[in-house]
């Protein structure tokens, strides 16, 4: 089973086919005159999304009132979360309004960067033959291995990412002050359709211990509208300055988290295309002598994901102001409180460990190889004798993926206009039978205007 | 299955083609990922070799449901003594090939190291022809 969080709302689609022509994994057909996901290849990394014109593709989350039903709610804020925020805005306030809106207490994700980075590093000191190791901090990249590099799937650090750290800590902290775990509820406040997706289907655990996602870009509006009706005279009820160390702060960034790790020889990659293209070479045993490895889905990483309502430029260069803040005031001897997590280090360091991911190829056209190996020549030949211009027009993204679809889910071959062209010379279709055939592609209402001359 | 691919001299930009394009097709086979690996690493090999060190040559690659096999044949210039080319760490490589990243003197030992069966034939003045084969 696997848990997804775009989903697609057919009655605003319109099948214009951007969403199928900007999928990288190929996983969205149109039929019947609206998109749908094919789910085992989504890795929700949410290309689809950026480019919907009319917004079809949404992002399931919990509702909000469910942060009301326990006394004890807890926001779990990504680091990115401050970066939407202008700089004069003082972090103080953004809790404040977070405990108005509901919220009993406030943690950051990233408070547990500093143990993921400890965690990772027992894990490349114990596993010395497995490089270069990948970071598990990505849940886009993680599934994407998955599906698309089965063979780099034992490179997946198996360790839990921040969320999960940092979950894990707030409820040892809480339940350790006298508060029953039924009073507690866990909410994560995700940048990214990804991070849904892992928190609701964790890979390598049975389930997860966060009880409810709330998007980040609708907590955000929710956020900065009471900081707006407080105004300016506001006096903040929080003394802390400073949460969050600068290398927490900057870890949820490219190269966050190359910075502080120990490898000679690692790279940071963003942007899903570039990390494609540069596994096609790992793969290939083309890179040598690498050792760690951090790929993040989105350009410029979480400031660039999804729910971030900012341009990713300036949220990450808000994110350094931040972190640039925060160095000065470690320089001043003052200490991040998420050094308070220091005090469940070694519970945390010990559980930090996961199942490794497992292959599940979306490749594999048959399970036996004599089947698939018959299956791959009809596709061969009947990609032989398509366009091979791409247009879309079958319903799928690709002729290659098209001849893969008749030969696999037995779609018929006369959706391909220039085929159909093709039968109608030899008489051998209706034009009843062309019509039904384009109807099940785009759907039975007319798209064309009668009144057109 | 029959696939073929043409290698050029010096043509280090495509090096490559032909064993990517192998493994997408191993991989929709349902091809243990390790086996598959190895398959890429020795084609891999085999293709830079007729670029850096013959006159381009061409790339054949047969795949049914239990094996592959591969040949690649260059146009020259041939290997005078194989068993020595055989050998860890002998290369003949130019200078500037070397500078590039290729031509450490394990072409070959990689690619016997990856595949199940080789056997590579020369001629000096006509070519080499390396022939692999990797079982399922």
């Amino acid at each position: 089973m696997f848990v997804h969080a775009l989903k697609i709302d057919d009655s605003k689609c319109i099948g214009c086919m951007r969403c199928m022509k900007a999928c990288p994994t190929e996983a969205i057909r149109i039929s019947e005159g609206t998109a749908s996901i094919q789910e085992h290849r989504c890795i929700d990394c949410g290309r689809c999304h950026e480019v919907c014109p009319v917004k079809a593709i949404y992002i399931n989350q919990d509702d909000f009132q469910m942060v009301h039903e326990f006394p004890h709610s807890v926001a779990l804020i990504p680091a990115v979360f401050l970066g939407q925020f202008p700089e004069d805005v003082r972090v103080s306030r953004i809790y404040d309004a977070l405990i108005d809106l509901g919220f009993r207490h406030v943690f950051e994700v990233e408070s547990a960067a500093g143990i993921f980075a400890e965690a990772k590093e027992h894990y490349a000191r114990e596993n010395e033959d497995v490089r270069p190791l990948i970071s598990s901090f990505c849940p886009a990249i993680v599934r994407l291995i998955q599906i698309k590099y089965p063979s780099l799937v034992e490179n997946i650090l198996p360790i839990k990412a921040p969320l999960d750290l940092s979950a894990m800590y707030c409820l040892e902290e809480l339940m350790s002050r006298g508060i029953p775990r039924e009073e507690i509820g866990l909410f994560y406040v995700t940048p990214c359709a990804a991070k849904i997706a892992a928190v609701k289907a964790p890979i390598g655990e049975k389930r997860s211990i966060i009880d409810g996602v709330i998007n980040m870009d609708v907590l955000f509006n929710r956020t900065y509208r009471k900081i707006k009706e407080q105004g300016k005279k506001y006096v903040s009820k929080q003394s802390r300055t400073i949460n969050l160390s600068s290398d927490a702060i900057l870890s949820t960034l490219t190269n966050g988290e190359r910075r502080i790790c120990l490898a000679k020889k690692s790279y940071s990659i963003d942007g899903l295309q570039n990390v494609m293209d540069f596994l096609d070479k790992l793969e290939n045993d083309e890179v040598e002598d690498v050792e760690f490895l951090e790929l993040r889905a989105c350009d410029q990483s979480c400031a660039g994901a999804l729910l971030s309502y900012e341009n990713r430029f300036l949220c990450g260069a808000r994110m350094y102001a931040r972190a640039r803040k925060a160095a000065e005031r470690e320089r001043n001897g003052e200490v991040p409180r998420e050094r308070e997590m220091d005090k469940w280090k070694d519970y945390l360091l010990e559980n930090s460990r996961v199942e490794p991911p497992q292959p599940r190829s979306m490749f594999v056209l048959d399970k036996d190889r004599a089947k698939a190996f018959e299956k791959m020549e009809r596709i061969n030949k009947l990609k032989a004798r398509l366009p091979q211009i791409d247009c879309g027009l079958c319903g799928a993204p690709t002729c290659e993926s098209f001849a893969g679809d008749v030969v696999i889910n037995r779609i018929g071959l006369s959706r391909c206009i220039f085929y159909q062209r093709h039968l109608e010379r030899k008489d051998d279709i209706t034009r009843q039978e062309c019509i039904a055939a384009m109807n099940a592609v785009w759907g039975k209402d007319d798209r064309m205007k009668d009144d057109i001359d | 299955m029959h696939q073929e691919y043409t290698v050029i001299e010096g043509d280090f930009v495509n090096a490559g083609k032909a064993s990517s394009s192998v493994k997408k097709t191993l991989k929709q086979l349902n091809v243990d990922p390790a086996k598959v690996k190895r398959v890429v690493v020795a084609l891999y090999e085999a293709e830079v070799n007729a670029i850096a060190h013959a006159y381009g040559g061409k790339v054949l690659v047969d795949i049914d449901s239990d094996k592959i096999h591969m040949v690649v044949a260059d146009k020259g210039p041939g290997i005078p003594d194989i068993a020595l080319a055989m050998q860890e760490g002998y290369s003949t490589a130019r200078p500037e090939v070397r500078d590039m990243g290729f031509g450490a003197g394990m072409g070959l030992p990689n690619m016997q190291k990856n595949v199940d069966k080789l056997n590579v034939t020369s001629e000096v003045g006509v070519g080499t022809t390396v022939e692999m084969e990797v079982n399922f």
